[in-house]
């Protein structure tokens, strides 16, 4: 790997440790084409190969329970109303009302004016309500008005932020820009307490077009002390794709190496069926390892995905597939 | 944030492919003019390599069988094959392709059994390749006058293929020489009969006329009967250097055709700004794929200094990741070893390897105990004096060594009596064009490696012999040239 930074002890921050690749915007350019490149054709083929893991029986209940722990259930629409919001929070605390060992998912994942219903409705159930903010989810608005968002989000208690980045800086090179805005909206995040909302940072991959880029973009959020990051909104297609979000794992992977601190990563968008979120777990698994089995450094951006996982949950208990009717809308 | 203790291991619970959809009979006889004959000589057995499990007892073709098997060639080609229209004759072709396609599952499954290849590549690469091969040279057949050597077939073709792709190298001797209107009589390595032989089954199948394809089995003696059989036309193998030059040898003064595919020791050059994360996956590709039975294997790593510590230790960490056991388990990625024999050559270069001072380091973990098998190894500190860098050891291990700038590469690389295949990792298109220009080796992956394609040829410089095969150029060798 190219950076040549050393983790630092007890820095808990890890863009301590790249003060010098961060300190001017020609080092911080130097350092993101320096990466390795991604071989286009290369990429695709691994994460092909890796879709073709056979998993079944006991690996498949596994793997069902742990996609079901790691949804971040999400409604992200004009037509949204507090009602709506409502319903999905309660299906996030018991997925499948009628099978109580069937676990809640991670988070659900709202605009921020919704945040204080979803809160409320979830209360203390250990499930998280994600806000999506800075001008979702094209992120075309004043550096203020997005930190407000973000403000707003926090204060109406959202667990988690998941913000977009400035694409338009990203592809005109202006690195440092988006460098400074995923650190302000970090600092954003900070509650009055003195803690702070998890970060998650969109990139929305379908629109950096190369892989190239979206390791850049990888490197570029970690450094600025991204908790996670997500490749897309859901709403620009491509969203994400098995190869992408491999790229993004061996980035969480190798800051690791280098820093020895863990990055989550959520891929979000376009993933409806169990056979998806398996794909995604085995690629996971194989490339950053079990550590990153676990609903704080993995998560699936998904709606309808919940629903196909809970079919096929019962169908791996009872042997028989059950028609979608019974299983809730929302 | 704490890094958590790993408390969610995801274990792949067994997903073997089922073995019900072959049939294997206690015993096979010979293919010999559309029919299986018992033959006049004695039988050997074939055994599972993952198991030890015997398969079936084949016969072994003695003499009088070869003699047999030209002769039906020979009439085939005379009175049937050599008349019949190029268009007719990719009919038969096509519909080959398309029962190998629709009974591909068998083949692969029975590939796995007999040779000890994960299903995942019998399934994913030698099967789908081999129905290809037998599609693109149908497409030949009534277009041999714009292949630039001719429309007149040879005759009697005698083949012997090795047993690291059993039906794939069938298929790469039997589809272009048919389709160029010879006949064949073919011979499948003694310890992978079975699949030729279920080929032969598919002949009968798609009504090829008799004679056209002949099927013997045996070992050594039975090639040399073949090769030496003074009816035999056009002498096509696949196998070691050493079995090629007596080959060579018995041909030579006669007025047979021969093609030669023989070993390889390829180098897999990795640049320091090659994309690091897929050259891993392609030095793991060139070296463990198939066991490290490919003659053009990526055998020895030939990585820039300034990367090289970084790429081994991600290579180590790959390799951890690979998938050893069961064949037929459709999570498997490295399977057994061929046949004890080659376990013994394989763990005897190595123990040279560790002589000669270079590192061994090998993938933990526990090997079953009957069957055949070697884990995935590596030696680095490997300089070009070690015989671990110079020998095909054709399992999987890899010698390591390191260059500092790509006219030592070159050297480096071209420093072998071989030159079947090599790999160029880099960014830089201008690289891989000038690379590939000063590698003296027949097949020059860049960015990639251990790709097979029916239009690409395929063939080596040096002692990794002479002719092509596959594509256009491939149907030189089963034609007389428009000159003759």
């Amino acid at each position: 790997m190219t950076p040549t930074a050393s983790p630092t002890a007890g820095d808990t921050s890890a863009h301590g440790v790249f003060d010098d690749i961060v300190g001017s915007e020609s080092s911080l350019r130097r350092f993101l084409h320096g990466l390795p490149g991604v071989d286009q054709v290369g990429c695709e083929a691994r994460a092909a190969g890796l879709a073709t893991r056979s998993i079944k029986t006991t690996s498949k209940a596994f793997a069902i329970d742990l996609a079901i722990r790691m949804v971040d259930l999400t409604t992200l629409e004009g037509q949204d109303t507090h009602g709506k919001v409502r319903a999905l929070a309660s299906k996030a605390m018991r997925p499948d009302p009628a099978d109580p060992s069937c676990p809640a998912t991670a988070a659900v994942c709202v605009y921020p004016d919704m945040v204080a219903t979803a809160k409320q409705t979830l209360g203390d159930s250990g499930v998280n309500v994600a806000a999506v903010a800075t001008a979702f989810p094209s992120g075309r608005a004043a550096m203020d008005i997005k930190l407000a968002d973000t403000r707003d989000a926090v204060e109406a208690g959202a667990d988690e932020i998941d913000m977009v980045i400035d694409r338009g800086a990203f592809l005109s090179g202006r690195y440092m820009d988006v460098y400074e805005e995923i650190v302000q909206v970090k600092e954003a995040c900070a509650r009055p307490d003195g803690s702070s909302a998890h970060l998650k940072v969109i990139f929305e991959t379908g629109e950096l077009q190369t892989y190239d880029n979206v390791r850049r973009a990888s490197w570029l959020a970690m450094m600025a002390g991204g908790h996670f990051i997500k490749t897309s909104t859901g709403k620009v297609q491509p969203a994400a794709t098995l190869p992408v979000t491999l790229i993004m794992l061996e980035a969480v992977r190798d800051f690791r190496e280098q820093t020895g601190q863990m990055v989550g990563v959520k891929p979000a968008g376009g993933i409806k069926t169990t056979k998806d979120a398996i794909k995604y777990l085995v690629m996971v698994n194989e490339t950053c390892g079990s550590d990153w089995l676990d609903p704080d450094w993995f998560r699936f951006g998904a709606s309808t995905l919940l629903n196909d996982l809970l079919m096929q949950r019962t169908k791996m208990t009872t042997g028989r597939y059950s028609g979608p009717d019974y299983f809730t809308l929302d | 944030m704490s890094t958590p203790t790993p408390t969610n291991v995801f274990e792949y619970a067994p997903a073997p492919e089922s073995r019900a959809i072959v049939d294997i009979k206690p015993s096979y006889g010979l293919f010999i003019n559309g029919e299986f004959v018992d033959g006049n000589g004695t039988s050997f057995k074939t055994v599972n390599p993952a198991t030890e499990e015997v398969l079936a007892e084949v016969a072994e073709a003695n003499d009088a069988d070869v003699d047999e098997a030209v002769k039906a060639a020979r009439r085939a080609y005379t009175r049937v094959w050599s008349r019949m229209s190029g268009a007719e004759r990719a009919k038969y072709l096509y519909r080959i392709a398309r029962i190998i396609q629709e009974r591909g599952r068998e083949l692969a499954v029975l590939e796995s059994i007999d040779n000890g290849k994960p299903i995942k590549e019998s399934r994913d690469v030698d099967v789908p390749i081999v129905a290809a091969h037998f599609f693109y040279y149908a497409g030949w057949a009534d277009k041999l006058k714009y292949s630039g050597y001719g429309e007149t077939p040879l005759g009697v073709a005698g083949q012997v293929i090795p047993w690291n792709f059993p039906l794939l190298m069938l298929a790469w001797k039997i589809a272009p020489a048919l389709a160029c209107g010879n006949t064949v009589v073919l011979k499948p390595a003694e310890t992978t009969p079975l699949t030729a032989l279920l080929f032969a089954e598919i002949c009968q199948q798609a009504d090829l006329p008799p004679g056209v394809v002949n099927i013997v089995t045996g070992a050594g003696e039975t090639g040399r009967a073949i090769v030496s059989h003074p009816d035999v036309d056009k002498v096509a193998f696949t196998g070691s250097t050493e079995v090629g030059k007596a080959i060579a040898r018995a041909v030579a003064g006669s007025d047979k055709k021969v093609t030669l595919e023989l070993g390889g020791k390829a180098a897999n050059i990795v640049f320091d700004d090659a994309p690091l994360d897929q050259a891993v996956e392609g030095i793991v590709n060139g070296i463990f794929f198939n066991q490290g039975h490919v003659c053009c294997a990526g055998s020895r790593l030939l990585v820039q200094e300034s990367v090289a510590d970084e790429v081994l230790e991600r290579l180590k960490r790959r390799m951890s990741t690979l998938r050893m056991g069961d064949p037929l388990d459709k999570n498997t990625d490295v399977g057994a070893i061929n046949s004890g024999e080659q376990l013994k050559r394989i763990r005897e270069l190595s123990e040279v390897g560790d002589a000669e001072g270079a590192e061994r380091w090998e993938v933990a973990c526990d090997l079953p105990t009957k069957g055949f098998w070697f884990p995935p190894t590596l030696f680095t500190g490997v300089s070009q004096a070690h015989r671990i860098a110079r020998e095909e050891i054709f399992g999987p291990v890899l010698s390591v060594l390191t260059f500092r700038t790509p006219s030592e590469a070159v050297e480096k690389a071209n420093n072998t009596p071989f030159g079947l295949s090599a790999g160029v990792w880099t960014d830089k298109g201008s690289r891989i064009l000038s690379m590939a220009n000063r590698l003296r080796a027949g097949v020059v992956w860049a960015n990639t490696f251990n790709k097979f394609d029916p239009t690409s040829p395929f063939g080596g410089y040096k002692e990794s012999g002479y002719g092509r095969e596959g594509g256009r150029h491939g149907l030189e060798a089963y034609l007389k040239g428009a000159d003759q």
